[in-house]
């Protein structure tokens, strides 16, 4: 294999690494806010490229992609507040549960307002066939829109749980709850603001990789799974170490072609995901005990 | 200040408390006492709305609060020292004493948590050296001093301490004692929940005596430090050995 080549698929994976990254990084939220995994965390994706989309017929597009984050930042305010903030004292498994049942309901939802067709944005700036060229490298201006896109998406977060009291209040509520509230901090609001926020990462992340991948009533599930391995490979409940994850999965997806044909790419996060969970289930990068310790 | 009739409360079907009424006037320093299991936890838990009253009222500041959720709780400023801390561990002390200030920003006096800032570091200066250390690396008694001083930063009317000095080194439970004696004499309303009768009563101004969820004895503090079934049940010491161990230590 070229050199050029080998920096080809290394761009790829990245560029899908980060995607990873981002869906992993929604799933933290709401883990450290709540303690479950939402696995309607992938629909908040689809539903963001979807809703960006059909806004796109008749709005510029910046609009479309804000209008899309925002509404599908509603749909994560609802789906929390009508499934889930008035249980009282519900079991993890009850609320997993619940988030799988709203997974499907949403995916069947899209089905029918959309139907089955594929869809995407445009690229934000250029065409298909644009391309910067490195030397022998050729890198859609996409890649760099959704790398750029992820990292500020990822130094906002960063600044906002550092810096900003409504972030320490929910890593306050992450870290012990009764103490949060003693202090006068509503512990259900704070589990509301997770969805929201998670949900409008995802939507973010579903309309800059829209031009590259397509979106479909069921493009969530599998961009969920991926999420998913990356948020256990790097740690449940660490943001960073999930960039980490995500940028070594997406690479060693992307490399997975040259030994093995580009359909088993799947195979590579589901072989990853069991191991992990057999081998070292606190992740590449937490301890248990760190694990007990969660923080954004 | 605080006014508690006929309160019921536990978990789930397992009632803890039963009829138990109790009081607290400004400015005092009340404790409660009793051996474990008795519910003493489980009745500051239910001040603070961590646990729902089940029957009973908790009046504060004339208000009936059995039913309020426990931010609502600490904002009227009913405030609770947790037992064993509770602290943030992950962030910093400051960042755990702005948090305690929070209640006061949503009283829209977030201007006077820069000062009140400053008074708690007076009174704790080994939390102002400390100030950017993450507060799971701190010692136990300055993570003590971090949790009492955390309740401060919320200006409460009334602070409620669990067993302050759980698990501390005998010289930093006295310096605990201190500074609750201290809070007391600058007029701070405190509800202290001890094992360690002895020390509670002598700082206390009245007592109360908690035995299987029930209030049995409401005294001053000096009364119950005399009271013969208070010492043989509580004080861990027999009477007649007493006088000559004082001796001998002296």
């Amino acid at each position: 294999m070229s050199l050029a080549l080998l920096f080809q698929y290394l761009v790829a994976g990245i560029t899908y690494g980060t995607i990873y990254a981002i869906v992993a990084i929604g799933f933290n939220i709401i883990y450290n806010a709540t303690g479950i995994i939402n696995f309607a965390q992938g629909e908040f994706v689809m539903l963001g490229g979807m809703i960006g989309v059909t806004l796109r017929a008749l709005l510029p597009m910046p609009v479309a992609i804000a209008g899309a984050v925002i509404a599908t930042m509603l749909v994560g305010a609802l789906i929390e507040m009508l499934f889930i903030r008035w249980l009282r004292r519900p079991s993890v498994l009850r609320l997993i549960i619940i988030t799988i049942g709203l997974s499907i309901a949403i995916r069947e939802l899209a089905l029918l307002l959309w139907g089955e067709g594929v869809r995407a944005l445009p690229y934000f700036t250029g065409t298909a066939v644009t391309s910067l060229s490195v030397g022998d490298v050729h890198i859609s201006p996409q890649v760099l829109w959704v790398l750029g896109i992820s990292a500020v998406m990822v130094a906002a977060l960063n600044f906002f749980f550092a810096r900003t009291l409504l972030g320490r209040q929910m890593r306050a509520c992450a870290c012990n709850r009764e103490a949060a509230q003693l202090c006068g901090i509503s512990a259900k609001n704070m589990v509301t603001l997770s969805f929201v926020l998670s949900a409008g990462i995802g939507a973010l992340a579903g309309c800059v990789i829209s031009p590259i991948t397509y979106v479909q009533y069921d493009s969530g599930s599998s961009l969920a799974l991926k999420g998913f391995t990356v948020a256990i490979l790097g740690g449940l409940g660490n943001s960073m170490a999930a960039v980490a994850a995500g940028l070594l999965l997406g690479t060693l997806e992307s490399f997975s072609i040259w030994v093995m044909p580009a359909a088993y790419k799947d195979v590579i996060a589901i072989s990853i995901l069991l191991l992990i969970l057999f081998v070292r289930p606190s992740g590449l990068f937490g301890n248990a005990e760190a694990a007990r310790l969660k923080d954004y | 200040m605080l006014r508690i009739r006929s309160l019921e409360a536990g978990y789930g079907n397992l009632k803890v408390l039963r009829r138990v009424s109790i009081h607290v006037s400004p400015g005092e320093i009340v404790t409660i006492i009793g051996a474990n299991g008795a519910g003493k936890t489980t009745l500051l838990l239910t001040i603070a709305g961590l646990l729902r009253a089940q029957v009973g009222e908790i009046l504060f500041d004339k208000q009936d609060i059995g039913r309020h959720a426990p931010e609502t709780i600490a904002l009227l400023g009913c405030a609770l020292v947790p037992e064993g801390r509770q602290l943030f561990a992950p962030m910093t002390v400051r960042e755990n004493l702005q948090l305690g200030a929070y209640v006061q920003i949503r009283r829209g006096r977030a201007h006077e948590v820069e000062s009140d800032l400053g008074r708690v570091f007076d009174l704790f200066p080994r939390l102002r050296e400390r100030a950017s250390q993450l507060a799971g690396t701190l010692s136990g008694g300055e993570q003590q001093m971090l949790a009492i001083a955390r309740a401060l930063m919320a200006r409460p009317k009334l602070i409620m301490m669990d067993e302050p000095s759980m698990g501390l080194a005998p010289l930093v439970v006295k310096d605990i004692f201190g500074i609750i004696r201290r809070l007391g004499s600058e007029g701070h309303t405190v509800l202290l929940v001890e094992q360690n009768a002895k020390a509670a009563l002598r700082i206390a101004n009245r007592g109360y005596v908690l035995e299987n969820g029930r209030i049995l004895l409401e005294e001053n503090a000096e009364d119950l430090l005399a009271n013969r079934d208070v010492q043989r049940a509580y004080l861990g010491r027999d009477l007649d050995s007493e006088t000559e161990l004082d001796g001998k230590r002296r």
